[in-house]
């Protein structure tokens, strides 16, 4: 089986196949996803060329091009047709940053953080108090609010600033976090983060008394975004509606906007953390992760540094909380669960414990069987509940099966099972970290002479 | 003035002082070594010099400052660089990250730089690199740069740990049993490469060895430690003859038949 796919790789891994297998995969899947737009094997057929992408040896400008013309045109185009994908994708983006962010603090770091999603709350929080009419509820009790209170900024473009006052709260809170978590290693700093995790949690669910902040479990609605310029969408909307087959509406662009915005985020993200990665930042973590009494006896100053980690980790998933405010319109508490938390470390774990792409993938292959692959697989089930269809030897008609049997509903199961099978079959992950090889040139020229 | 001068150092845990009343100066530009039986508070002299302990009384005096107090990774930044009893590398970091990090308190990158990726980085960082290779030569690792540290044997990650120290530029360099679990070729090396780091570079070296070849071989002057205290100092010669230093290693009645 293994050699199967060594063999089956090494066949295509070279030119002309890479080109043929990428473009064809891109063509085809395009098209069949156009053709029809609920398939789910479309999607996956479509999906598998970005990873054909990265994977395949190409040249790196037909790469490029390819994925920005994947990125920009193929995919928002095919989104519009089915608004569904275009979710998928956002949320493949938003929890994509959250684990590279994650990846910084435990998987570079080494500082095993349980309560990561509190910095994503704190950055949704952020913004679902000053772009909504939270601030002039203030005094008002959940849910007997005046229906025709005003919003607090008039202006909703105040979302850009926003991201980067969620960044830098998101980051102050990682401090915050840091400061009593300085000493503790392994298992203790895992329960205190867990517990900070849960404090945001519950003040999110709490202060809706004395003051209404946070407007308690119901959460706050509505949230404002940030305005799209109405000639552009017009220019688009007559451009698209050929294309697409039907007229372009408002909240469709916003889908296309929302998934332009979290697409440059992660890549914002990748970049940044590829530069703190490689620098004597991303180096000092590392050490630090492999050796804490090496690391310091070798200058480096273990404080700084941790806070930097939580810091700099919390960023990501702050600028994704105020995105995220703005793209549901809502926020509660409910998102914000010790389990988001879990389910964005098992992506680390999946894609492979410090590794960039491999945090990626993992978010992608999470998501994707999470919202997609699950869902269309229980609606199959309940489709085949309603029709007369029999298992044919079995006599067993599908009609009988319990409707406890809903693959969605399994859906932690089936992740547990995968992470298990991971652990025992490839413990470092889809794609495991690798250290940056350098050029050597010297010694390769005396390695050629002896 | 000494380089290094402590005066009256003392640690304990508990009720146990590992380090009694120590009184220990080191000229600039010796070569040094600390010798005693297992648990003489060697190893943990070391760590109260380089701050991973902080001494009960006492003062330590380096290059004109007080180190009490520092953290080690202040120490570090003052120019005491060292290695560990039992080899302490980034295991899964290449050989030359390793050295990298060793050079950590030189860099002068700021999180800016990096992110902004500007030019001074990169001159940065070709510069930290041609250094490390540079070390890695000076050590006599050949072609292992970008292996893993935790896959090189055991005498290459040796000459890691003492090039990851080195790139620290420091002023004095501790190792702490260097020798240990080599074979004699090996050793010979070692002892010509502490030469070379005193000679050529300057570095003032304290080492804790047990093997005596090496000590007698190599140092310029030995201090002897026994249930945390020193209990004798001198040149070689001296310290071979010295009758406490004979009871310590080999029990008093032992030395006492041999006398």
């Amino acid at each position: 089986m293994k050699k199967f796919f060594s063999d089956f790789y090494a066949a295509i891994n070279k030119e002309p196949w890479s080109y043929i297998v990428t473009f064809g995969l891109m063509i085809i899947g395009s098209a069949l996803v156009y053709a029809t737009p609920r398939s789910l094997t479309a999607f996956l057929i479509l999906l598998l060329s970005p990873a054909s992408m990265y994977f395949l040896k190409m040249n790196n400008k037909v790469k490029l091009f390819a994925g920005l013309i994947l990125a920009i045109i193929v995919l928002p185009v095919l989104g519009i047709r089915n608004i569904f994908y275009l979710e998928v994708l956002f949320q493949i983006c938003v929890f994509a940053a959250l684990a590279l962010g994650l990846n910084i603090v435990i998987g570079m770091a080494g500082l095993l953080d349980l309560g990561y999603v509190a910095f994503y709350a704190v950055g949704a929080y952020t913004w679902a108090f000053f772009g909504s009419k939270q601030i002039s509820l203030l005094h008002s009790v959940p849910g007997a609010a005046p229906a025709n209170a005003p919003f607090f900024l008039e202006n909703p473009n105040w979302f850009w600033l926003f991201i980067f006052l969620g960044i830098g709260l998101a980051a102050f809170a990682g401090i915050l976090l840091g400061l009593p978590v300085l000493r503790l290693r392994g298992d203790y700093l895992a329960i205190v983060t867990l517990g900070f995790g849960e404090v945001i949690r519950v003040l999110a669910l709490n202060l809706d008394k004395p003051i209404n902040i946070t407007n308690g479990p119901q959460g706050i609605t509505p949230i404002q975004r940030p305005t799209l310029p109405p000639a552009l969408l017009d220019a688009l909307g007559k451009l698209l509606e050929p294309i697409v087959g039907h007229p372009v509406t408002e909240a469709q662009f916003y889908n296309v906007f929302f998934y332009f915005l979290a697409l440059a985020v992660i890549i914002i993200a990748v970049i940044v953390a590829r530069r703190l990665e490689d620098s004597r930042i991303g180096r000092a973590w590392t050490a630090i992760r492999e050796d804490e009494t090496a690391a310091i006896a070798m200058g480096i100053p273990l404080v700084k540094m941790k806070l930097a980690a939580f810091a700099s980790g919390a960023a990501f998933a702050g600028a994704m909380g105020v995105i995220y405010a703005a793209n549901r319109t809502f926020v509660s508490p409910e998102t914000f669960s010790f389990l988001q938390s879990i389910g964005v470390l098992s992506m680390v774990i999946l894609g492979g414990l410090g590794s960039i792409p491999g945090v990626i993938i993992g978010a992608a292959v999470v998501v994707f069987l999470n919202i997609q692959v699950l869902q269309t697989f229980s609606l199959y089930l309940s489709s085949l509940r309603q029709s007369d269809a029999v298992i044919p030897i079995i006599n067993f008609a599908w009609k009988n099966l319990s409707t406890q049997l809903d693959p969605a509903k399994y859906q932690k199961l089936i992740f547990g099972i995968i992470l298990v099978v991971m652990m025992i079959f490839r413990p470092s992950g889809l794609i495991p970290a690798e250290r940056r090889k350098r050029e050597l040139a010297v010694e390769d020229e005396e390695v050629n002479s002896e | 003035m000494a380089l290094l001068e402590t005066t009256n150092v003392v640690k304990r845990f508990g009720g146990l002082t590992a380090v009694n009343k120590m009184n220990f100066t080191l000229e600039k530009g010796q070569i040094a070594s600390i010798i005693g039986p297992n648990g003489a508070g060697k190893t943990t002299f070391f760590n109260t010099l380089t701050g991973i302990y902080k001494p009960e009384e006492g003062s330590i005096e380096f290059n004109g400052h007080s180190l009490v107090g520092l953290r080690p990774d202040q120490v570090a930044e003052r120019g005491i660089a060292r290695t560990f009893q039992n080899i302490r590398l980034f295991g899964s970091m290449t050989v030359i990250e390793n050295i990298l990090v060793g050079m950590h308190t030189r860099l002068k990158q700021r999180g800016t730089d990096v992110l902004f990726r500007t030019k001074a980085f990169y001159e940065e960082e070709a510069a930290a690199e041609a250094k490390a290779k540079e070390l890695m030569d000076y050590v006599g690792l050949k072609n292992v740069g970008n292996e893993l540290a935790r896959n090189l044997p055991y005498g290459g990650q040796r000459r890691i740990e003492i090039a990851r120290a080195l790139a620290a530029d420091p002023i004095l360099i501790l190792l702490d049993e260097p020798t240990a679990g080599m074979n004699p070729n090996e050793t010979e090396e070692a002892i010509r490469l502490f030469r070379r780091i005193r000679d050529e570079k300057g570095v003032t070296v304290l080492l804790i060895e047990h093997d005596m070849r090496v000590v007698m071989n190599i140092s310029e002057r030995i201090s002897v430690m026994d249930y945390g205290e020193k209990i004798a100092e001198g040149t070689p010669a001296q310290i071979r003859s010295n009758q406490r230093v004979i009871e310590a290693y080999l029990g008093r009645a032992a030395a006492a038949a041999q006398a």
